[in-house]
């Protein structure tokens, strides 16, 4: 057997370590699911949100004593980005004019306030966004197995998929742990995830697909090491580029994106994790062989006759 | 031979890349902050009165960069974003109050390339700051109202055929009358699915208790609500356009929702007031004292609730007849609207006011709202807001028919010359078919609109040279291919943008920079494979084919899979979602072309058919 790749890392020998950590992370995230919940954004609770910028620092305490005594009620205010840039939430929808009603209030203290943005959404936009982004993340992944099925086999399909949910529970589970904002930037962030996670995968998989063919040996753990050891600076070197890219939006796009920036990096790190770990490790047990691939048999010949 | 290609690829590749280059150079020359005038009659201003301005602006202190005349208006730009808003006051205050004075961001691409028609992506609001309203159609208000019309139209066939009838009814999407005995009601049944086919028919009860149950069909219904979206969008397209705003966007979302961007607009209230108000007219006679009360409707007045009347619930014509209005005084001084109608609604007009002289007109203002209320689920707690849309109808006028009234003639009783002005504009740009809802609204200032770009830049910047330099530690000459090829995905992706017209978000820029980290991976894989292929001891350029040919599956299935991802993410998704996906699917094309064709023609231009010693990877 000549060593496809001058590093050998014995991956699949360590594979319970792996579902341990995995398995581990997965129920802290469903955990902190179930007991903290999602910190929804504006986008899918509805409510008010503006966002003034004051001329000197203001007291958070003022503003919200301010706000009360007017009779907002669920009130909250706190410093984005800078300390003179303020938001203030209100759960109250459906007051259009609520903007422009806090605005003129703030400035009766005498202090120059400044509107920067403010925005409204209606409680019902925020129950059909819900509902469609859940569609969508569904109709993602189903589309995404058949695709692999189609091209490769439904072992592989069930394999990816598992992956995918895995990375996807481990950012909303990280998002609702630490509490941070879940809004619609952030499952753009997930999709793109899914799409990262899968292009890592689909890679890995291409490489023990080829393996399995062109050896002859039947060990799967060894052939999947092989596979994973050959794409394994490949995928290093692609999650270490974007980690950059994703590290200098999340230092320098501002207060707007970094909720996004953290979320994909979260899942491109996960994604990495999983398509070494996961992907290529639930095979086993889902107990694939080279004749899962005979079938395959006649476009792999197609294939063939390609290269040199 | 190995590793060369053939002239055609070379050259199809420099024609994908100079058009590229074209289509993506307008991006460089930022768009000039501008005023744009036009007179409030749709006439083009004259040089005179923008000479006035422009010296206006200059004793102001504000540099004028140049004026130019195009499609009726005038564009005034200006060297400095900071001008803007106090340029616009200034040019209102000159021309007083016969000209529209917008904001608007000219765009400055230079004359030879918009000869190939080129032109820089639109910016998006989170980028230039404006008002971002989303609307919900009513369309059970949609459908009520095209059946109350129906009804009307019912009740005069019955009574012109001396059928006698006790009660007409509308709920849901059904319209009951009510007869006296079945011998009527067969006859009506009879004279009404002649005229109105677009019903179901059933008959209910019998003797007293008779009744006509009209259902529309399905296709009816949903024929009503298109009509009531589409008759929405050109009426608050009209009305946009009469707020003067500059590229202001009106466009349908989903089944009953309607998206309005106007960029530039800060003042949100007086925007809404426009784009929201579901005002309209209706104008109906007053009953006489023998009238059935099944007839009438009472309706108290606008300005004295003390007051009311007695009208016919039939009307004679809606605000809808109205082909243009406009608001001047009377001999009193108070405010009046004139009105013009249009040829039906003349002679509607025309026939009822002929056979009712000496009878009383009223004229009858509408206005549809709605009221929140929050509502307590009692098992669980929940709070949910509802929203319980009315209708408020309250008399403008009443007053004796002289004469017979023909096409034009004007209504007073109005509040103030502000009322007139705006009800003149409801009546110009239309009414709305359906009442129609604030869902969501944003407002983004234009200084953060500004830091947006600026951060994005930044971190496109950034991001960018992190990946150039990891490269080249990497992959040495390789590295220098893949960043070629890079930059020239950057401007492919900028290119077909500007080329489709699409709208750069700031999740659109993310979206880039994202692009850029991802865009790599086709090489790196390439790269990868030609090192595995060196150490299986393949020759250099066996190596360099091998490379390309086996990494090619990875690349197309990798890239098809988040290709999939992105196209589901575009079709499902709304305003930021949608803006990401743009930029990601086109830069997962862009990245496939340049990755695959681009490098591999720097790679054969440097290393096919020749001698190589040493491959530096």
């Amino acid at each position: 057997m000549k060593p496809l790749s001058h590093l050998q890392i014995d991956f699949m020998g360590r594979r319970k370590l792996a579902f341990i950590v995995s398995a581990l992370m997965l129920i802290v995230s469903i955990g902190a699911l179930a007991f903290q919940q999602l910190n929804l954004g504006l986008d899918f609770t509805g409510g008010t949100l503006i966002e003034v910028r004051y001329g000197a620092a203001p007291s958070l305490d003022a503003i919200r004593q301010l706000m009360v005594e007017s009779g907002f009620r669920d009130v909250s205010v706190q410093t984005f980005g800078a300390s003179t840039e303020v938001l203030i939430r209100l759960q109250q929808a459906f007051d259009p004019d609520v903007g422009s009603d806090v605005v003129n209030l703030l400035r009766t203290s005498g202090e120059s306030v400044n509107l920067v943005r403010a925005e409204f959404v209606g409680a019902q936009v925020g129950d059909q966004l819900r509902d469609q982004s859940g569609l969508g993340l569904m109709v993602a992944l189903g589309v995404v197995m058949l695709y692999v099925a189609f091209r490769f086999q439904y072992k592989f399909a069930i394999g990816a998929l598992l992956a995918l949910l895995h990375d996807v529970i481990i950012v909303v589970g990280i998002f609702a742990l630490f509490q941070l904002e879940f809004d619609l930037t952030v499952l753009a962030a997930i999709l793109a995830v899914i799409g990262y996670s899968l292009n890592d995968t689909i890679v890995v998989y291409d490489r023990i697909r080829e393996t399995i063919r062109t050896s002859h040996i039947d060990n799967m753990p060894q052939i999947f090491n092989e596979a994973i050891n050959a794409t394994l600076s490949r995928t290093l070197a692609t999650s270490g580029t974007t980690m950059l890219v994703l590290v200098a939006l999340l230092l320098l796009g501002g207060d707007m994106i970094e909720n996004f920036a953290i979320a994909l990096l979260i899942g491109i790190g996960v994604g990495t994790f999983s398509s070494i770990y996961i992907s290529g490790a639930l095979l086993l047990p889902l107990k694939l062989s080279r004749e899962d691939l005979i079938p395959t048999r006649k476009v792999v010949d197609e294939e063939e006759e390609e290269l040199p | 031979m190995l590793n060369r290609y053939p002239l055609w690829k070379y050259l199809l590749i420099l024609v994908v890349l100079v058009v590229g280059l074209i289509y993506s150079l307008p991006n460089l020359f930022p768009a000039d902050p501008a005023i744009q005038l036009s007179s409030a009659q749709g006439e083009t201003l004259e040089l005179r009165q923008v000479q006035r301005v422009e010296s206006a602006l200059e004793e102001n202190g504000i540099a004028v960069k140049a004026s130019e005349q195009e499609n009726g208006q005038w564009l005034i730009r200006l060297r400095s974003d900071e001008d803007q808003l106090s340029a616009r006051d200034i040019a209102a205050d000159v021309l007083g109050g016969n000209a529209t004075v917008a904001l608007n961001l000219a765009e400055a691409t230079p004359g030879w390339l918009q000869a190939f028609s080129a032109s820089p992506m639109t910016l998006g609001l989170d980028l230039r700051g404006g008002v971002h309203f989303l609307l919900e159609v009513d369309m059970d208000a949609a459908l009520a109202q095209r059946l109350e019309v129906n009804a009307s139209a019912m009740r005069e066939l019955l009574r012109s055929e001396r059928i006698r009838y006790r009660n007409t009814d509308v709920e849901g999407r059904t319209l009951s009358i009510d007869f006296a005995s079945s011998e009527d009601r067969d006859n009506a049944r009879r004279l009404i699915s002649r005229d109105f086919p677009n019903f179901d028919y059933a008959s209910e009860g019998s003797d007293r208790a008779s009744r006509l149950v009209m259902t529309l069909s399905d296709q009816t219904v949903s024929e009503i609500q298109d009509y009531a979206i589409n008759q929405n969008l050109t009426t608050l397209r009209n009305r946009v356009n009469e707020l003067g705003v500059a590229e202001p966007m009106v466009q349908r979302q989903g089944p009953s929702q309607i998206v309005v961007e106007l960029p530039g607009v800060q003042d949100t209230v007086a925007a809404k007031r426009i784009v929201g108000a579901t005002a309209n007219l209706e104008f109906r006679l007053e009953a006489r004292n023998d009238t059935p009360t099944a007839e009438t409707e009472t309706h108290v007045f606008r300005n004295d609730s003390a007051r009311s009347a007695e009208l016919m619930r039939d009307v004679i014509i809606t605000g809808d007849s109205v082909s243009s209005a406009s608001n001047s005084f009377d001999e009193n001084g108070r405010p009046q609207v004139n009105i013009n109608l249009d040829g039906t609604g003349g002679t509607l007009m025309n026939r009822a006011t002929r056979t009712n002289i000496g009878r009383n007109m009223a004229v009858l203002f509408i206005e549809h709202k709605s009221e929140d209320t929050v509502v307590t689920d009692p098992e669980t707690g929940e709070e949910t807001i509802e929203r319980e849309p009315y209708v408020e109808r309250g008399l403008i006028s009443l007053a004796t028919i002289q004469s017979a009234l023909g096409n034009s003639f004007r209504i007073t009783g109005l509040d103030s010359p502000t009322e007139a002005a705006e009800l003149a504009l409801l009546l110009r740009s239309g009414s709305l078919a359906a009442p129609i809802y604030f869902v969501q609204e944003r407002t983004i200032g234009p200084s953060l609109g500004a830091e947006n770009i600026e951060r994005g830049l930044l971190s496109v910047q950034i991001g960018l040279l992190l990946v150039v330099l990891f490269m080249l530690a990497r992959y040495k000459v390789f590295g220098i291919f893949a960043n070629v090829a890079l930059a020239l995905n950057l401007t492919l992706l900028v290119a077909v943008m500007s080329m489709l017209g699409a709208t750069l978000t700031l999740p659109g820029i993310a979206g880039i920079v994202l692009t850029l980290g991802m865009a790599v991976d086709a090489n790196v894989l390439i790269f990868e494979r030609i090192r595995e292929e060196l150490r299986n001891g393949l020759s250099i350029q066996q190596a360099i084919h091998a490379g390309y040919e086996r990494a090619f599956t990875s690349i197309v299935d990798a890239n098809i899979t988040t290709l999939l991802v992105a196209v589901i993410l575009f079709s499902i998704g709304t305003g930021p979602v949608k803006g990401f996906a743009v930029t990601l699917s086109i830069g997962i094309l862009t990245s496939m072309f340049t990755a695959l064709m681009v490098t591999r023609a720097m790679v054969n231009l440097t290393y096919g058919s020749k001698p190589v010693k040493k491959l530096w990877i």
